[in-house]
C-alpha cells in the first residue's frame, strides 16, 4: 500500500523540480543579457554578469550609460524609429486588404472564387525564398528598393496568403443571418462590413495585427534583402546584427543594444499575450 | 451549412478581392514563375545552361556541407523541440503555477531571432583557459574542472550550439499548441485508462498520443519548415563560418557575396521542392480543423 502511494507521490516532486529547472534555463539567458547591459564596460570584460548576485542591491554598479552610448552612437535611435515606421505600415496595409479579401470570399459569389482560394492556400506553400531574385530586380527597376514603401508593400505581399487564410476561416463563422438581416434593411456592402463583418472580428483582427506586428518587426531576412546597405532606413534587428559585426567582443554595448531591439516586443507580448496565443491556436489548431 | 450569398454586378467582388490578388500575382506568382526560369540560366541571367546549377547544388562540398547541416537541424530540432514541447504541455498542467511557467518558456517567441541570437552568443561567450569567463557556459564548465569551449567555433559542437538557440525559441510554440490540445482530451478517457490499471507510460502511450496526434502534426511539419528556412540565427552568430552553413544561409551568400543568380535560383527552387510535401501535410491538418468546426 504505502508502494502504491508512493509511486503516486513521487512524481508530482519530480514535477516540480523539472518545471521550475527549465523555467530557470529558460530566463537565465535574458537575465544575464540585462544585466550585463546595466554594468560598466570596464567590469563586463573583467567579471561575468554572476557575480553582481552577491550584493545585486549595490547600485553603484550599474549604470546607463550602455544604453546611452548605443542610442546616440550606435544609431539605435534611428533604427528604432525606423522599425517603428516599417512596422506600422507592414502591418495596418496587409491587414486591411486581408480583412477585404477574406470578407469578399466568404460573402459573394463570383467567378473565379474557388480558384483564389485555391491561390491562397497554395501561396502558404511557397517559401518567400522563391520570390527574392525577380522581386529585388523588380523593385531596383522602380527604384523601391531601399525604401519604407518598398518594404510596407513586400511585407504586404508576404503576409496576404497567411492572414487572408485566417480571417476567411473567422469570417465563415459568423451567422449568415445577421448579413441577410443587414441586406434587407437596406446595408450595402460596404455598410456590412465596416459596421458589422469589422466589429465582430475584433478578437480575430486583434491576434492578426499583433501577429504581424511582432513578425515585421522582428524580420530580418527581408530588410536585409531589399533594404541593401542603406543604414538610414535599417530597422533595430539589421542594425543590431551589424552591431555584432562592429562592436564584435564589446559586450556592455551589444547587450545594450540587444535589449533595445527586445522592449517593444516584450512589452506587446506581455500585455496582450493571451491575444497573441489565441492567434497562434486559430492560425494552427482550433481552439 | 446554407450559403447566402448577395447577388452583385461583375465589379463589386474585384473590389474587395482585387488588390490581394494583384498583391498574390506581384510579389508571389510572377517571382516563383521567374525564379524557376532563371535557375536554369546563368549567373547574370543571360544564357541557358540547363541543369548546371542543379548539378552544383547537388554536388559542391559548400552545398554538400550545408544539407548535412541542414538534416542535423532537422533531426535535432524538429525533435528537440515537439518532444520538450510535448512533455511542458503535460508537466505544466500539473502544477499550481502554470501560467507563470508558461509566459517564460514562451517569451523567446516575441523576440527576434537576432536579439535570441546575441542573448546566446554572449552565453556561449569564449576567453582562453586562466582567463576570467564571462559566458555562463563556459564559467560552468570551469568551476566543473574542464577546460572552456570555443562553442560557435569547434565543429560539431558549433552546430548543436546553434540548435540550441533555436530549441530556445520555439520550444514554447509547441508546448501552447500541444497544450490547448493536451487540455482538450476528455479527462474521463484519462481517468478510464488509470481505472482499467494503465500505468502513466501506457495512458501516454495508447490515450494522449494518439487523441492528441492532429496537433502533433501540425507542429511537427510547421517545425520542420521553419527548421529548412532557418537563416537568422545563423547569419547573426556565425555567418555560416566553421561549417555551420545551411540551405537558406547559402542562396543569401550566392545572391549576394557571389552575385549568382542561377545557383541561388536553384537552391530556392530545391528548398520549395522539399517544402512542398510538408507543407501538404501541414494545410491538410488546417483545413481538416477547419471542417470540424
Amino acid at each position: 500500500m504505502t508502494r502504491q502511494r508512493l509511486k503516486a507521490k513521487m512524481p508530482q516532486i519530480v514535477i516540480n523540480l523539472v518545471v521550475i529547472l527549465s523555467m530557470v534555463l529558460w530566463i537565465v539567458p535574458t537575465v544575464g543579457l540585462l544585466i550585463t547591459s546595466f554594468r560598466p564596460a570596464s567590469d563586463v570584460v573583467y567579471s561575468g554578469w554572476w557575480t553582481v548576485l552577491t550584493s545585486p542591491l549595490k547600485f553603484t554598479q550599474y549604470t546607463v550609460e550602455n544604453y546611452r552610448t548605443v542610442l546616440a552612437t550606435g544609431g539605435m535611435l534611428t533604427a528604432f524609429r525606423n522599425s517603428f515606421i516599417i512596422t506600422i505600415g507592414g502591418t495596418v496595409i496587409p491587414v486591411f486588404l486581408a480583412a477585404l479579401a477574406a470578407f469578399g470570399l466568404s460573402r459573394l459569389h463570383f467567378r473565379g472564387r474557388g480558384f483564389f482560394y485555391a491561390l491562397i492556400v497554395f501561396m502558404l506553400v511557397v517559401p518567400t525564398q522563391m520570390t527574392f531574385i525577380p522581386v529585388l530586380r523588380l523593385y531596383n527597376k522602380l527604384s523601391l528598393s531601399g525604401t519604407f514603401v518598398g518594404l510596407w508593400l513586400v511585407h504586404t505581399g508576404y503576409g496576404l496568403p497567411f492572414s487572408i487564410f485566417m480571417l476567411h476561416s473567422f469570417f465563415q463563422g459568423l451567422p449568415d443571418e445577421l448579413f441577410e438581416a443587414a441586406h434587407i434593411d437596406g446595408a450595402s456592402l460596404w455598410t456590412s462590413f465596416i459596421r458589422l463583418a469589422i466589429p465582430l472580428s475584433v478578437p480575430a483582427l486583434a491576434s492578426l495585427v499583433i501577429f504581424q506586428f511582432l513578425f515585421v518587426w522582428n524580420d530580418l531576412l527581408v530588410a536585409l534583402i531589399y533594404l541593401g546597405g542603406h543604414e538610414s532606413v535599417a530597422p533595430l534587428t539589421m542594425r543590431l546584427s551589424s552591431l555584432v559585426g562592429s562592436f564584435g567582443q564589446d559586450w556592455h554595448l551589444l547587450t545594450a543594444a540587444a535589449f533595445v531591439s527586445m522592449v517593444v516586443p516584450l512589452i506587446v507580448f506581455f500585455s496582450l499575450q493571451q491575444y497573441f496565443v489565441r492567434g497562434l491556436l486559430g492560425g494552427a489548431v482550433k481552439g | 451549412m446554407k450559403l447566402v450569398k448577395r447577388k452583385t454586378g461583375a465589379l463589386t467582388p474585384l473590389l474587395y478581392v482585387g488588390p490581394a490578388v494583384l498583391f498574390l500575382l506581384v510579389y508571389q506568382v510572377y517571382p516563383a514563375l521567374q525564379t524557376v526560369y532563371l535557375s536554369f540560366m546563368d549567373r547574370r541571367s543571360q544564357s541557358f545552361v540547363g541543369l548546371e546549377n542543379y548539378k552544383y547544388v547537388f554536388t559542391s562540398q559548400t552545398m554538400l556541407r550545408a544539407f548535412k547541416n541542414n538534416l542535423l537541424w532537422l533531426v535535432v530540432f524538429t525533435a528537440g523541440t515537439v518532444g520538450l514541447g510535448l512533455l511542458f504541455a503535460i508537466l505544466v498542467d500539473r502544477v499550481k503555477y502554470e501560467r507563470l511557467a508558461k509566459s517564460i518558456i514562451f517569451m523567446p517567441m516575441a523576440i527576434s531571432f537576432v536579439g535570441a541570437g546575441v542573448v546566446w552568443k554572449f552565453m556561449y561567450a569564449y576567453k582562453p583557459s586562466g582567463a576570467e569567463q564571462i559566458g555562463l557556459l563556459n564559467q560552468i564548465l570551469v568551476v566543473l574542472g574542464f577546460e572552456p569551449k570555443g562553442w560557435l567555433l569547434e565543429s560539431p559542437i558549433n552546430n548543436l550550439a546553434l540548435i540550441v538557440v533555436g530549441l530556445w525559441i520555439w520550444t514554447g510554440y509547441c508546448m501552447v499548441i500541444l497544450s490547448a490540445a493536451y487540455k482538450g482530451i476528455p479527462k474521463e478517457l484519462m481517468e478510464a485508462g488509470q481505472v482499467d490499471g494503465a500505468n502513466d507510460w501506457q495512458v501516454f502511450r495508447h490515450i494522449i498520443v494518439p487523441e492528441m496526434r492532429p496537433a502533433l502534426t501540425m507542429v511537427t511539419t510547421t517545425m520542420l519548415v521553419n527548421v529548412l528556412k532557418i537563416f537568422d540565427i545563423i547569419y547573426v552568430m556565425t555567418n555560416g563560418n566553421f561549417g555551420t552553413e545551411v540551405i537558406a544561409n547559402r542562396m543569401f551568400k550566392e545572391m549576394f557575396q557571389f552575385a549568382n543568380t542561377g545557383r541561388a535560383s536553384a537552391i530556392a527552387v530545391v528548398l520549395f521542392v522539399i517544402i512542398i510535401p510538408i507543407m501538404y501535410a501541414n494545410i491538410r491538418q488546417k483545413l481538416k480543423g477547419e471542417e470540424a468546426r
